[in-house]
């Protein structure tokens, strides 16, 4: 059913063949079908989550904020500002951000510069994997209107047309403390309940949806791809 | 293989039509070929000149004369000399022999020319495979009449409210506004 959804016009031009069906052979000789747009991938549009009462919320939230964890995902020339902040000179550690090399495992996503349309590809696809809740730092200006990248054929300007930002952190690169500073301000986000990212993206699904085909023009991957 | 630079070029002049010959520095030469002559050439630099090793290949948009310009650089690592081989193609559907059978990197190179400026190298391997672009369905980019700024601006969303400010003129008003009074 969903997967008439998942067909547009340019699958057929861009066709992977790595989603399509065919028979493997299981490690005991069995023969399995194997069809990657059925079973590889979710078959339901994200969902938005409800808050539990307040007290509870406040609690979860406390403890949301307290351990950050964030994806090991670097794009553009950000990347090279998150190996000081985990090492001992700014060490992030102590603010209970630590990183992760999955996106199952972790809650907070850095864009980390500019984004091309290759790599846009790739972090839809981590961020659409990543648990509830979940949270984006765009850092540098070229995730807030393209930077020096503004005109260039093949990176993004506005990574918010994308997926939902919290936080951006102004600069071309911005510095450790100034990564610094924007935990803590998503800390207090998250604390006031405002860090709600995840069911924005949500709710505003297709708008987000029609943005990414518009830009990736071989989206030859399914729409609900996490 | 006792020869220096220019004895390989006074050499090379009894082979092939070479055209402005130009010694950038002691080891650096730069030498235009003709199109047909630039695989023998290449396989008779790297067999018997010792030129093995081949450092790259470039493309110049040379948009007003209607040609490419291709650059390919060979290096002598006993001699530590680079030869620079320039050939003009046509711009108009742009074609070349391929050169990956000489080395294997080669073919590298030419998959990236042919999606960035579309000169095809029939019989390259992968060639037309998307390489750095996927699903690119415009001119390709780095052609000179391919307007990148029109582009961005009609597909990423340009965020409103950005200025730029000439430079040279931003600073002269701003440190010495009375100049010209």
């Amino acid at each position: 059913m969903e997967s008439q959804n998942n067909n547009n016009n340019n699958q057929e031009k861009f066709r992977d063949p790595n989603l399509d069906k065919r028979t493997v052979i299981s490690p005991d000789g069995q023969q399995i079908e194997v069809d990657p747009l059925q079973d590889y991938f979710e078959q339901a549009r994200p969902q938005v989550h409800k808050p539990a009462s307040k007290v509870i919320e406040k609690f979860l939230n406390w403890a949301r904020a307290e351990s950050l964890w964030v994806l090991g995902f670097g794009t553009g020339c950000g990347s090279i500002e998150i190996p000081p902040l985990t090492t001992p000179r700014f060490d992030a550690y102590r603010f209970g951000v630590a990183m992760r090399p999955t996106p199952r495992q972790s809650s907070v996503f850095i864009i980390s510069g500019y984004l091309s349309v290759k790599t846009l590809k790739r972090a839809i696809r981590s961020y659409e994997q990543m648990q509830n809740p979940k949270y984006v730092i765009g850092l540098g200006s070229c995730t807030i209107n393209g930077g020096m990248y503004w005109d260039s054929y093949n990176t993004i300007n506005r990574l918010d047309y994308y997926m939902p930002v919290d936080n951006y952190v102004a600069g071309c690169m911005p510095r450790p403390e100034a990564i610094l500073a924007a935990f803590e301000s998503l800390k207090k986000r998250i604390k006031e309940g405002r860090a709600d990212g995840a069911n924005k993206y949500a709710e505003h699904f297709d708008w987000y949806k029609a943005n990414q085909k518009k830009v990736i023009k071989d989206w030859n991957m399914p729409d609900y791809n996490w | 293989m006792n020869t220096t630079i220019e004895e390989t070029l006074t050499s090379l002049e009894s082979r092939f039509e070479l055209k402005d010959i130009k010694q950038q520095r002691g080891d650096l030469v730069f030498v235009t070929v003709k199109k047909e002559q630039l695989i023998s050439l290449l396989t008779h630099m790297r067999d018997n000149e010792n030129f093995t090793h081949f450092v790259m290949l470039s493309v110049v948009d040379w948009i007003e004369d209607g040609v490419f310009q291709l650059s390919y650089i060979l290096n002598n690592p006993e001699k530590h000399v680079d030869i620079v081989f320039r050939c003009m193609i046509e711009r108009e559907n742009a074609s070349m022999e391929s050169a990956h059978h000489l080395w294997k990197q080669v073919a590298t190179y030419q998959r990236e020319l042919y999606e960035m400026y579309g000169i095809d190298f029939p019989g390259s391997p992968r060639v037309h495979e998307s390489f750095i672009l996927e699903g690119w369905d415009d001119i390709p980019p780095m052609r000179r009449e391919f307007d990148t700024k029109k582009y961005s601006e009609d597909t990423y969303f340009p965020r409103p409210g950005r200025e730029s400010k000439d430079p040279k003129e931003h600073m002269k008003n701003k440190l010495y506004p009375d100049a010209d009074k």
